[in-house]
């Protein structure tokens, strides 16, 4: 222990590992001396610790552990003669300090790390990516640098954009599937996910949850309570049991109930009003009310629960957006107009039922009118069908368009809508039956897949299951990154500036790389394993290189020419 | 267009027509050349209203004096209000197309529910209370003493009316419900007295059946409209069971106890009357005496429910002397009441006829025949001179005086019947007394004979010759259209067996069959996987969708169901059904797609539609035939052998299958929707059921998909799905199952279409 460092705290009566002693907290690190003694037993560098626990309140002992980042820990025991009370405040001391000084030497391990954990975490959520990680860079087609600022651009971009609100699965409650463990009790398996999403469906869920989680209960407490309550087994009856989600579910029927009483806003479906005749009841042979005699009441609970659910998933997804788009809240009030016709209100016919009415009652296709509105679909006129069947070497005039102007996306969508017509009308006089018309394409199909009228007598057999799975994946695989080489490739040209002259050469190499060490083995081991038949699975790949081969051939021929 | 139908200028709303719709007029016509009455089935999404009211309307301004009057009843609110919108649409094209300005009306008349304007009163939400509250601001003797007494509330819209509207009539135009509502917020008057005063001189008339069929309600608003008019029954496939409504009557030990309640109130405020207002009873006594029907003058707005039988029925003569005197009527009726308790206390079933009731009647209580005739218009008479001012209150009364009335008028097509208790849970004693219409023909026989043409339409009537015989009038057009398509927009298929290759039967031996259960929902759930949007699914009865839905949970086909598509279930309380339906819409709108479980014969299999994304398949699990058990139903299958020799197998696949027709056809809303219905039902497939689905839907239900297992439909869905997916445009459909002007002048094609159209002509 060097002299140099100051003593920030001085804590007597510490045990640790049975031996009483002085804790003592310093500039750089905290130790711990026995009694009796001047060396320090015990020293941990403030970097080196990770995180201090204390021991919950009501525990016979006062203790404090600090996790250091190799994962060991030590624990020391508070053992004020003064009481717990004392030994409560020399822990907190402790705890505080530590608490104010953990951080200062935490800090700056970071930003260094930041950018690699950044990518790391990046590349485990997108498995996608990983792929295409391992593929090209590891074995060492392009390097790292290059792989992160040109391939991976959009994922990091998309990082900055906000992220989209995740939906709730309409069966996220199926999906928690109880499994026996053996001895007569019942697990269950509940993902953040799944917890996002019921928190997300029933608010007086997650209310509950607030008030009595980090305070009155653990949270597998909670959620082992959840799952044993009366409200989430709610078709099965206990009657008499009050637990602690009782209120939940009255809070939901109320809300039901409001929902009911706010009243139906679209005419067509409120079935209440559907009845043109008030007579009183007795007439008819109908029975009035079915007053569920007949009928389970385990049941109908049950059969409520179902409604009551996809209800609330539903509006679970859509609270966020009814704030821009006035469609719920718009119709609450035109209901209320509708019913209620106090005097002014009632004077302005309620115009959405009258646009539902409408567009009910008239047909489309009986006008000439309504139908120029919807323009007749655009149809694909091809003038080379092997190239779109196959896919080659764009026009070049065609990969000027780079994502320079996608700044005015309006604007891009009315140019991109006028070169569509140009190009329509460029294209549509000539072999416009050179193309088989989709319906019989379609029907074509349709005899041709298992049912059809084609296809009787046959057992399906195509080369999705002739080809092992395993080999399909890492087919896939080359396939993407294939794609994604190629992609940056053709994006190159017409390569104008000196930098894209020089982008094409590199990526060109790249190919060559990524031809002559992945694609090369791959077929090999295919060869080696599977019969030499399937040579014709790399086929269109090679098609792909060649194509580029030989773009890249004329570039080069023409380049030299011009630099001549 | 301006299309010529046989000679006849139609002014039809649209520029092209579908060849269907022009057969249709066709048939209309000739039927209404000839004073006759039709049977017309087109499919639906064909555009039946526009059709029919195109060309009643032209046939009305060529033909002035011999059609002067359209009724157009249909059965639920929307409805009506769509057939509003339609003939809004009608009349300003003709007036555009003419030049001339429109000198037609066309009014709509539905319940003071809809139609009141009362601050208060409006907020109303029950039918029966609206009426109640309405009539005891409006009756006459009620503005007699706010005459006298400002403090007497009154109804300030129904005044302004009766002073200044009742002379004038309201400019020609269509009215629908929040036109006179607006109308009458404007003027300040009334929009239901309105209404009811128009609809005798309008042209259209559009309500709901009731107005016409059911005698209690069409004899105080429909008496007055002209004979030489044309009625159209819409949406018609269970006029049937509307008649035999509207007949029958059942009383329960509450309402007994409630009617004595009554008998209470009524002798206390006749004695009151007694001692302050002698010479009003005087008064009554010497009228009825005197042999005038009504004691008092009658003002529309104080009778809410005429006499229960039929006009013909009704005997003008003077009411009998035993129950002249307020005093005696009271204790006539009290007699009858207490008869009425110990029938109900009974331990078996009893069924008897109406003779025999009588007889027994009078052996026990010395009750005769005739003073019970004349029960339901004794009472009203008194309640008008109590001046009772709420009558829904005695509503329990009315009803048991209706009763009395009908069971000594009618001898024939009736039949009583008392139950002890619910054939469901036998040891909860619930008697019931059913006073049960059999025969449908008796409801519906004045207006057949009243009106110069009643046209009876539907998208589903086949068998088309059971209507003529059930409601027992001859049809002079009789005829079935199918729907001409560019494309097979629909596919239908019988399902008989999963994929382990048990039937599928909602028999009743077999229907809790686990197989049978877990078959169905295997079914539902790979439907559910490739049909986009929304899918709707029926059962054939309540307590079978909640025993099946039990056991889905069960047996986790309802978690693999929400995996696909969320789901919503009909339950049998209105407004909860209503918000699982609209957001069932709301699922389908947002592409998250959605199933609807619900009951064929229930309101959403009689009233929603569910066209385009709303419905791209419908499965029709089981057969849904009626409750057989039931012994109001024994009683009227029986009295059909009797009567009209149907076979008792004849009416309930009958019946069964046009509900079954009914379900499916939800899914069909146009030429340019597509939907694919699924029968899932072994039984289907027999001819005797297959040979009743409607023409339109048989013709594309071909042999090879008649009996299917789960995963052959499968494969179908795909391929018609696929198939569907594909543009489908106005070019498409232009001379197959669309028409211009100049195609259809085209003789040839009209022959052609002509042919196509029709299946067959009666």
């Amino acid at each position: 222990m060097s002299s140099s460092e100051d003593v920030l705290l001085q804590v007597n009566e510490v045990r640790y590992k049975k031996g009483d002693g002085t804790l003592y907290a310093m500039n750089e690190r905290l130790a711990w001396i026995l009694e009796g003694k001047d060396t320090v037993s015990v020293s941990h560098r403030y970097a080196d610790i990770k995180t201090q626990k204390i021991s919950p309140i009501g525990k016979p002992k006062i203790q404090l552990q600090v996790v250091l980042n190799d994962g060991t820990s030590s624990t020391f025991h508070f053992v004020n003669k003064q009481g717990p009370e004392a030994q409560m405040k020399d822990r907190d001391v402790v705890k505080e300090l530590l608490q104010q000084q953990l951080p200062r030497y935490q800090a700056p391990a970071r930003p260094i790390n930041k950018e690699l954990e950044e990518k790391n975490r990046l590349l485990t959520q997108n498995p996608s990516l990983l792929q295409l990680y391992k593929d090209l860079v590891i074995t060492q087609v392009i390097t790292a640098d290059e792989f992160w600022a040109k391939h991976a651009a959009k994922f990091m971009q998309k990082q900055k954009a906000q992220a989209q609100e995740i939906g709730v699965s309409g069966a996220f409650l199926a999906d928690i599937k109880p499994q026996t463990d053996g001895c007569n009790g019942l697990k269950y398996n509940l993902t953040p996910d799944i917890i996002e999403s019921i928190f997300k469906t029933y608010p007086a869920v997650k209310t509950k949850y607030l008030e009595h989680v980090p305070i009155k209960l653990s949270e597998t407490d909670f959620w082992t309570k959840f799952f044993q309550s009366h409200y989430f087994h709610r078709d099965r009856i206990h009657a008499g049991i009050k637990d602690l989600f009782t209120e939940c579910a009255k809070l939901d029927d109320q809300e039901l109930k409001q929902d009911i009483n706010s009243g139906i806003s679209d005419p067509l479906v409120d079935i209440t009003s559907f009845e043109d005749t008030s007579l009183a009841e007795g007439y008819g042979i109908t029975p009035d009310k079915p007053s569920g005699s007949g009928g389970n009441i385990v049941h109908q609970s049950m059969i409520k629960r179902f409604n009551q659910h996809s209800i609330m998933v539903l509006k679970a997804c859509q609270e966020k957006e009814s704030p821009k788009t006035n469609g719920p809240t718009a119709d609450g009030q035109q209901t209320t107009n509708g019913s209620g016709s106090s005097s002014d209100t009632a004077l302005k016919p309620p115009e959405e039922k009258r646009m539902r009415l409408k567009e009910k009652v008239t047909y489309e296709d009986l006008d000439t009118a309504s139908s120029a509105l919807t323009a007749p679909p655009l149809r694909l006129n091809l003038s080379k069908v092997e190239g779109y069947l196959q896919g080659s070497a764009p026009q070049s005039s065609y990969s000027m368009e780079t994502n320079n102007s996608a700044a005015d996306p309006k604007l891009r969508k009315d140019e991109f809508r006028k070169e569509l017509t140009l190009w329509c009308s460029s294209h549509c006089g000539q072999g416009s039956g050179s193309v088989v018309k989709p319906a019989a394409a379609v029907s074509a199909l349709g005899e041709l897949t298992p049912g059809g009228e084609l296809m009787k007598g046959f057992i399906a057999e195509s080369q999705a299951q002739l080809v092992p799975s395993e080999l399909q994946l890492e087919l896939r695989n080359l396939y993407i990154s294939m794609c994604e080489l190629l992609r940056h490739f053709y994006a190159c040209f017409p390569p104008t500036t000196p930098q894209l002259e020089e982008k094409v050469v590199k990526m060109y190499e790249a190919i060559n790389r990524f031809h002559a060490s992945r694609l090369t083995s791959f077929e090999d081991r295919v060869r080696a394993e599977f019969s030499p038949i399937r040579h014709h699975l790399t086929s269109h790949l090679h098609q792909l290189i060649a194509a580029a081969y030989r773009k890249f051939d004329t570039w080069k021929m023409r380049h030299k020419m011009f630099m001549r | 267009m301006k299309l010529s139908v046989d000679g006849l200028i139609v002014y039809f709303p649209y520029d092209y027509i579908y060849p269907e719709q022009y057969a249709y007029m066709m048939e209309l016509k000739r039927g209404l050349d000839a004073k006759g009455h039709c049977l017309l089935e087109m499919p639906s999404g064909t555009g039946k209203t526009t059709t029919l009211l195109s060309l009643i309307v032209a046939y009305m301004i060529e033909n002035p004096f011999s059609v002067v009057k359209l009724i157009y009843c249909s059965r639920t609110v929307p409805e009506i209000e769509k057939v509003m919108e339609e003939l809004k649409r009608l009349l300003e094209y003709i007036e555009k197309e003419r030049n001339i300005p429109n000198t037609m009306t066309g009014v709509v008349l539905s319940s003071r529910k809809n139609l009141c304007v009362h601050p208060q009163v409006s907020k109303e939400r029950d039918g029966k209370i609206v009426d109640g509250r309405c009539h005891s601001l409006t009756a006459s003797y009620v503005r007699e003493r706010h005459k006298t007494d400002e403090s007497v509330p009154i109804c300030t819209f129904f005044d302004r009316y009766d002073i200044e509207g009742r002379e004038g009539t309201i400019p020609p135009g269509v009215y629908n419900l929040d036109d006179l509502k607006m109308l009458g917020q404007k003027m300040g008057w009334c929009p239901y007295f309105i209404a009811r005063q128009t609809i005798l001189h309008a042209q259209i008339v559009v309500y709901s059946y009731h107005y016409l069929l059911d005698p209690k309600i069409a004899e105080v608003v429909s008496k007055e409209l002209s004979r030489n008019a044309v009625v159209v029954f819409d949406e018609a496939h269970n006029i049937d069971n509307v008649c035999i409504d509207s007949m029958s009557v059942k009383i329960t030990r509450r309402l007994l106890d409630k009617s004595s309640q009554n008998l209470q109130d009524l002798e206390t405020s006749v004695k009151e009357m007694r001692e302050t207002d002698e010479a009003t009873l005087q008064n009554e006594y010497e009228k009825l005496v005197e042999g005038l029907r009504h004691a008092n003058e009658e003002r529309e707005s104080d009778v809410i429910l005429a006499n229960p039988v039929l006009p013909n029925e009704i005997l003008h003569e003077a009411v009998p002397g035993n129950i002249r005197t307020a005093e005696h009527f009271v204790s006539f009726l009290k007699r009858f009441v207490e008869y009425l308790k110990t029938r109900l206390r009974v331990q078996h079933v009893v069924q008897e006829s109406s003779a025999g009731f009588l007889k027994d009647c009078l052996e026990k209580v010395c009750i005769q025949r005739k003073p019970l005739r004349f029960c339901a218009e004794r009472l009203s008479s008194m309640l008008r001179t109590l001046e009772i001012a709420d009558l829904t209150d005695f509503s329990p009364l009315t009803l048991v005086t209706h009763l009395a009335t009908l069971v000594s008028t009618y001898t024939k097509g009736f039949s009583i019947i008392v139950e002890p208790f619910d054939d469901k849970n036998p040891t909860v004693s619930n008697p019931i007394l059913y006073f049960s219409c059999l025969d449908s023909s008796i409801a519906i026989k004045p207006v057949f004979e009243r009106f110069q043409s009643v046209i009876i339409t539907s998208g589903t009537l086949s068998p088309l010759d059971m209507y003529p015989k059930i409601l027992d009038f001859h049809p002079v057009i009789m005829s079935s259209f199918t729907m001409t398509l560019a494309r097979p927009c629909l596919l239908p298929m019988i399902v008989s067996k999963g994929n382990d290759q048990v039937a599928i039967s909602s028999r009743y031996e077999t229907r809790e069959d686990v197989a049978v259960v877990r078959n169905y929902g295997q079914l539902l759930v790979e439907v559910a996987s490739v049909v986009p949007d929304g899918v709707v699914c029926f059962f054939t009865s309540y307590l079978y969708l909640e025993s099946v839905v039990a056991s889905w949970y069960d047996q986790g086909v309802i978690s693999n169901l929400q995996r696909h598509k969320l789901l919503f279930i009909e339950t049998q309380d209105a407004a909860e059904t209503s918000l699982a339906l609209l957001n069932y819409i709301k699922a389908c709108d947002t592409g998250r797609g959605a199933v609807l479980l619900s009951v064929a014969r229930g309101k959403v299999s009689e009233g929603v539609d569910f066209d385009h994304h709303l419905g791209r398949a419908v499965l029709m699990f089981g057969i849904p035939y009626v409750y057989t058990q039931s012994r109001i139903l024994r009683a009227r299958l029986e009295y059909l052998r009797d009567q009209f020799q149907i076979r008792e197998n004849d009416f309930l696949t009958f019946d069964a299958m046009r509900h079954a027709a009914q379900c499916v056809g939800r899914v069909l809303r146009g030429k340019t929707d597509y939907g694919i219905m699924i029968f899932a039902d072994k039984r289907f497939s027999r001819s005797d059921k297959r040979s009743k689905i409607p023409k339109w839907i048989q013709e594309y239900l071909s042999d090879n998909l008649c009996n299917l297992s789960t995963e052959e439909c499968i494969q179908m869905c795909k391929r018609f799905l696929r198939k569907m997916a594909q543009p489908f445009t106005q070019e498409d459909q232009m001379g197959v199952s669309l028409l211009t002007l100049e195609q259809l002048e085209n003789e040839e094609l009209m022959k052609k279409t002509e042919q196509k159209a029709h299946a067959q002509i009666g």
